[in-house]
């Protein structure tokens, strides 16, 4: 379960939440004060994540934007998603 | 018809690049607030760079050394009275800061206010009493223990501790260690330099943050700023930083401040762990030397003492930028030989009529 409540969710809500976004593909955290840079395709993932928990639709939506297959979207998503837990804690 | 400029006395004048001191950082803050001040600088060292600093300060002067005593202080700060009558004085480094408190009353008689706590207030966030505060404001803080002797850290583990942990002076310096040998050799240094008692902290793995904030005395605190350092020096002093938010550091800091009914400014550092917790480490009782970057978000809280040392209500904060870095540098001030002169001879100096902005 995640801390968000959520099985699925990729990452807990309040800190996707809080994430300033820009589109140049900066992401600020203001809580930790940590900063990164997203390509595109993890910029879309994040923006999906805002509003969406479930790696499935992520990728289904993922698979709409760009040259994908919904499986290996859903893959890609999951494996992002680990990553992006690491930084943001 | 224009408001008079205030006259504002600041010490702190130290300004090593690798661990400076916050009175010339107090004093920009001071100067960019748009109202009109005279500041004067008090230092303890001829090398002191804010003592040069004439675009900055109208007058510098040396002062004697805090363990030379409150009377010494006193007499040096009235002469300095006699040349330019200060309205205010903002003390920055904590050995000094109990004469301070001390003399206030003495202080206001001449004219000179300040914003302080209580003797009992700053004895209570001391680091050997520190964690009665925080467990009285229901803040987490690691076990800190006065070490009376070395052999502590040969048997410690013996008791439930475990390295690597944090050998701190009392007023001052920290150091992690990983071993007994390390932990020794921290406590002797640390002894040699600051004085006992020595101190032993667990350590708390996790990211450091620190809060800038002014008490009422009421239990209120007012413009916070948090900060979390990006870069560090030797020492562990922040040489970049961003502004952060992070509400469960701002509601500890609250809840330590309201708990002391802290009055004047301080800055209050501890550390996130990975599962968001909070734990209190120290809270110093003045303001840090990246004060500066308060004015840099918005918030320029030594211009706020200055409307609380003179009794007005505090103003109303602008939310901080979140988000805004500061990057510190070092520069080198040139120093006419006779300006050293004046202060080596002298004691003090003023600055050239022209050089004050």
């Amino acid at each position: 379960m995640s801390r968000d409540g959520s099985p699925h969710a990729l990452l807990p809500a309040e800190v996707l939440k809080r994430l300033a976004i820009s589109e140049s593909g900066f992401i600020f955290d203001p809580a930790s004060g940590d900063s990164f840079t997203a390509n595109p395709s993890a910029l879309a993932i994040i923006r999906l994540a805002q509003g969406e928990s479930d790696p499935r639709k992520i990728a289904e939506q993922l698979a709409l934007e760009f040259d994908v297959a919904v499986t290996q979207a859903e893959r890609e998503v999951v494996e992002f998603a680990s990553v992006l837990r690491q930084s943001l804690g | 018809m224009t408001e008079r400029p205030l006259t504002v006395a600041i010490t702190g004048m130290n300004a090593r690049a690798d661990n400076p001191g916050p009175g010339v950082a107090v004093a920009r803050c001071l100067a960019e607030a748009g109202r009109p001040v005279k500041l004067i600088g008090l230092a303890y060292d001829a090398l002191d760079p804010g003592l040069y600093l004439d675009g900055l300060f109208a007058a510098t002067y040396m002062l004697p050394y805090p363990s030379h005593g409150e009377a010494a202080f006193l007499e040096r700060l009235t002469a300095a009275h006699r040349d330019h009558p200060i309205d205010a004085l903002i003390p920055c480094l904590d050995a000094e800061i109990p004469a301070c408190i001390s003399l206030a009353d003495r202080l206001r008689a001449m004219g000179i206010r300040t914003f302080l706590p209580s003797a009992e207030q700053f004895a209570l966030r001391g680091k050997d009493r520190l964690a009665d505060a925080a467990e009285q404001a229901g803040v987490e803080m690691p076990e800190t223990r006065i070490v009376g002797s070395p052999t502590f850290f040969r048997t410690c583990t013996q008791d439930g501790w475990t390295y690597p942990l944090v050998v701190k002076g009392c007023f001052y310096d920290a150091a992690v260690v990983h071993d007994a040998t390390q932990a020794v050799m921290a406590y002797h240094r640390i002894a040699a330099q600051w004085g006992h008692p020595v101190l032993a902290q667990k350590h708390v793995a996790g990211e450091e943050f620190n809060l800038c904030a002014i008490g009422d005395g009421l239990g209120g605190m007012l413009g916070t700023v948090m900060m979390k350092k990006r870069a560090l020096t030797e020492k562990g002093k922040g040489w970049a930083g961003v502004c952060v938010d992070d509400p469960a550091i701002e509601t500890a800091a609250a809840k330590l401040i309201a708990a002391l009914k802290w009055r004047g400014p301080c800055e209050i550092e501890g550390v996130r762990t990975r599962t968001g917790e909070f734990h209190l480490l120290e809270i110093n009782p003045r303001f840090p030397a990246w004060v500066y970057f308060t004015h840099g978000v918005g918030r320029n809280l030594p211009a706020a003492l200055l409307e609380l040392i003179e009794g007005r209500p505090p103003p109303a904060f602008a939310p901080a930028r979140i988000g805004t870095l500061f990057i510190r540098y070092a520069q080198e001030v040139i120093v006419p030989m006779q300006a050293f002169e004046h202060i080596v001879t002298g004691g003090g100096r003023a600055a050239p009529e022209k050089a004050v902005a």
